[in-house]
Order: C-alpha cells, then structure tokens, then sequence
C-alpha cells in the first residue's frame, strides 16, 4: 500500500465530503465520516477522475473504510485491463 | 368537508427584480427592471444578450458547500422562496401540522443547467463520464423535495410541469388541497433557472427572445426576455390564520383551468378565455368586481394582442374599467417561476393598494388596447385581481384573489 496512494484517496475524499483532509485517515470508517450511499457514488466519481480509471461495482462492493477503498482501488490500479486509463481525462 | 377560506400569509421572492419579497415589490412599484447583460453565460455566439437574472444571488449565502453538490440553482432559488415565505408565514411547525402541510411546486426545465455542464463534458470535452449528482439534480422535483426535508413536512408533495404555467397550476392545486381539508397548511409556487447555453440556443431558434428588453403591450415590442427566480407562498385556512394572529397579506379565491387544444405554440383566445372565466366562476365573482388583472403579458408579437382579444371576450364593456399590466417587463419570463412571481405581485398589488406597471413601455398598439398600466405604479383600491398564465402547449392557469381588509 504506497504512501502516495494513501494520500491522494485521502484527499479526494476529505474534497468530496468537504471536510478538512486532516480529519480523514486511513482508518476511518465512512460512517464515521458521514459517507452515505450517495456520498459513495461521489466519491467514485471522484477517484475515476482522480485516477484516470473506471472502477467497476463489483471492486468497491462492501467497502466502508478509508482503509478498504484504499486496497480496492489498488485491485484495479494493478488489474490490467480495468486500469487502462480511459479515452482522456 | 365543506370549502373552507384560504388565505395568503407568507411570501418569499428571489428574482431579477429583487432577492426578497420586499426587494421584489419595491422595484415592482418604482417600475424598475431587473433586465440587462446575461452574465451566467457567454452570449458571445446568441442573437440576444439580455436576460433577468438574480445577479447578486449567492448561493453560499444560503447554502453549505456539501448542500450545493446536491441543488441546481433552479432548486435552491425555490428554497430560498420557500424558507422566505416560512419565515414571513410565522408558522409554528408542530408534528401534526408538518403531516398535514402540502408542498406544491411548479417548474418548466428542471435541473437544465447541471445537464448542460455533464453534456459539454461529455460531447465536447470527450469525458467518459458525468457527475453522479447530476440525476438528483436535474430532476424537476428537487426543490419540492428539498423543502420536504428541510421543514420536515410529510403531507401531499409534488411538482407540477405546464411551460410556462406551471407554477399557476400548482399554486392552484395547493388552493384546492387547503380548500378542500386534503391539507391544512401548503407551501407553493415555482422556480426556474434557464441560463445555460443550451437552453438559450434553443430560445434562440424559436425566434421569440427580444434582442434588447422586454415591452409587453407596447407597438415595438420585440419578443419576451428569459428570467430566472424562485417565488413561495404559504396557504392556510382562513380560520386557522385568524385563530393564531397571522398577518393576512390577500385571500386566494379561484383557480381556473383550460386547454386549448390548438396548436403547440401559437396561443389561442378561447383557451384563456375559458381560463379567466372558469377563475371567475370558481371564486364565485362576476367579471365586473375584478379590478386588475396580472397579465400572462410576454411581450411577444402574438401573445400580447391575443390575450387582449381574450380579456375583452371576458370582461366585455369592464375592460375599460379594468387595469391590466405585465410585471414580465420588469422579472423578465421565469417560466415555471412566472406564475409564483406574479401571484405575489397581485397579492402585493391588492395588499397595498398600488398596481404595479408594465415597464419599459413606449407606445400604445390599437391591437393591444388595454389599460396596461405604462410604465408608473398607480394608487387603486382593487377588491379582485386575477393572474394569468399561459403556457406553450396551450394550458392555461388563471388565479383569483381577493383583498384582505
């Protein structure tokens, strides 16, 4: 788990949620940071565009930490065909 | 349960003339119009620059950062309206009353603006994908539901969509509800925001939108200017306003409704005429006891001269005792805001006793030759007004009121 990726979900998250980054560390959960379902599919969004990916639903199923988005969007960072960058940014 | 009085104690305004109601009748009665350069789009390739915007609107003003990913601007002007109205209403929300308070909102586009943004990036900038608020956004029911969860109000809530009545139409249903018992308080009216660039393309095309302001009933107008507001009322019983004190502002009377069954654009005079007398029959008036009449009034080569042929079908030989005016010319066309804000300006107009003019007015057309009021407020005990809407699409909306003395 590199530090930089920690870091960039980090603050993709504390951006969506508009909460200070420092409020948001790897061991936060969503509900701790009022992350609802909604919220979810924000920052999904975000991280897609953040990353340059598509992150298909079955990847980011069940996850509600900051630590288990972190290890999913590692999946698919390192799972080839879906971590081909899309058409542009 | 036998109709019940209904009356007027809130009201809440955001539009081009004024960012609250008090604003709003202010520049109504100074005869002042909030037209001028559309500033929330390039107009660089439009064939109209002008438009009626709320220019200082500022949605963080009202609004929390994470509250706004979730609200177009249509929605959050309607919000405003509704917390405004509320607040003026003095209401004490108590958990019976927040189950039986219906909310009843027009409004024509929905969410258009955020669209028009997910669309450029898709098509222009060849993103692969769009905003996940964009759906919660766009939706034409945003700002009814938004003011749901807001005041916590469970009772009858939906959105009305007629064009340019919608916010007519609505503002009459709720009348019904409350009327009728379905509902013992209702929060209604419209909002609109039609400033994208997509959306103006398309007005363009229709070949309707003034290149300079808009001069309702005079000879050189020159077609209607877009505006953007939102504009609330809170209706409750008559009974139940007296019993706790409220500050009346007019009595709602009548609603009537019609279509015309004729073409998609072009208005009609039977239509309307069938509208204002229905309006009439529902408040249970004759047409020689109304003294004003709001007019739908777009300033558009063939709405103006129609609906004077439709007025004088109606009101025959008390058309020349009658002063008619359009606050269009100062508001601009708020389409499913348009009703709201006009309701208010009569109910303002019979409140105060000062009928608001049609502003920018220069010259008289023998086609339109109705008392418009030009261009000055004038003084006038009126003890009936009716507020005319008609919509592209031919369904048309007519509202009653009723001076509260």
């Amino acid at each position: 788990m590199s530090e930089e990726l920690i870091q960039r979900v980090i603050a993709v998250i504390a951006a969506a949620q508009k909460l200070p980054p420092e409020r948001v560390t790897l061991e936060s959960t969503f509900e701790e940071l009022g992350i609802d379902s909604l919220d979810g599919v924000n920052i999904l969004f975000a991280l897609e565009n953040e990353f340059n990916i598509n992150i298909p639903d079955d990847k980011v199923e069940g996850v509600r930490s900051v630590r288990q988005m972190v290890e999913s969007l590692e999946k698919v960072v390192g799972s080839g065909a879906e971590s081909a960058p899309v058409a542009q940014a | 349960m036998s109709a019940r009085r209904v009356v007027v104690t809130g009201i809440g305004v955001v539009s081009a003339a004024g960012l609250t109601a008090g604003e709003f009748w202010q520049a109504l009665t100074e005869g002042r119009s909030g037209i001028g350069p559309i500033r929330l789009v390039d107009t660089a390739t439009l064939r109209f620059t002008n438009g009626a915007e709320a220019r200082d609107f500022d949605p963080a003003r009202h609004f929390e950062p994470k509250e706004l990913d979730l609200l177009d601007r249509f929605a959050q002007l309607g919000v405003v309206a509704a917390r405004e109205a509320a607040r003026d209403a003095g209401l004490e929300w108590s958990a019976a009353l927040r189950e039986r308070t219906a909310i009843v909102t027009g409004n024509c586009n929905g969410g258009q603006t955020t669209e028009d943004e997910g669309f450029v990036d898709l098509y222009r900038n060849n993103r692969s994908r769009v905003n996940p608020m964009t759906i919660p956004r766009t939706m034409g029911n945003a700002a009814a539901s938004r003011i749901s969860m807001e005041f916590g109000i469970t009772g009858p809530s939906y959105t009305i969509s007629t064009a340019c009545a919608s916010s007519s139409h609505a503002i009459g249903q709720a009348f019904w509800l409350v009327r009728h018992g379905l509902a013992e308080a209702a929060i209604t009216g419209g909002s609109e925001a039609p400033f994208s660039l997509g959306n103006l393309k398309a007005w363009e095309a229709l070949r309707v939108v003034s290149p300079d302001t808009c001069r309702p009933f005079s000879k050189d107008r020159r077609g209607m200017i877009l505006g953007e507001g939102g504009a609330m009322l809170l209706l409750e019983p008559l009974e139940a306003a007296l019993a706790r004190g409220a500050r009346i502002h007019a009595e709602i009377v009548g609603l009537g409704m019609s279509a015309d069954a004729h073409h998609i654009t072009q208005p009609s005079v039977e239509g309307p005429a069938r509208a204002m007398r229905a309006a009439l029959a529902d408040a249970g008036i004759g047409p020689e006891q109304v003294g004003y009449i709001n007019a739908h009034g777009t300033g558009t080569l063939a709405n103006d001269p129609v609906e004077t042929s439709a007025v004088r079908a109606v009101f025959g030989a008390h058309t020349e005792r009658l002063a008619v005016s359009s606050t269009k010319s100062m508001h601009g066309h708020a389409l499913g805001a348009a009703g709201a804000l006009e309701a208010i300006a009569t109910v303002l107009a019979l409140q105060y006793g000062l009928l608001p003019p049609t502003a920018n007015f220069t010259a008289p057309d023998p086609a339109c030759d109705l008392d418009v009021v030009p261009n000055t407020a004038r003084a006038a005990q009126v003890e009936y007004a009716l507020s005319n809407s008609f919509a592209f699409g031919g369904l048309n909306a007519v509202l009653a009121f009723r001076r509260w003395e």
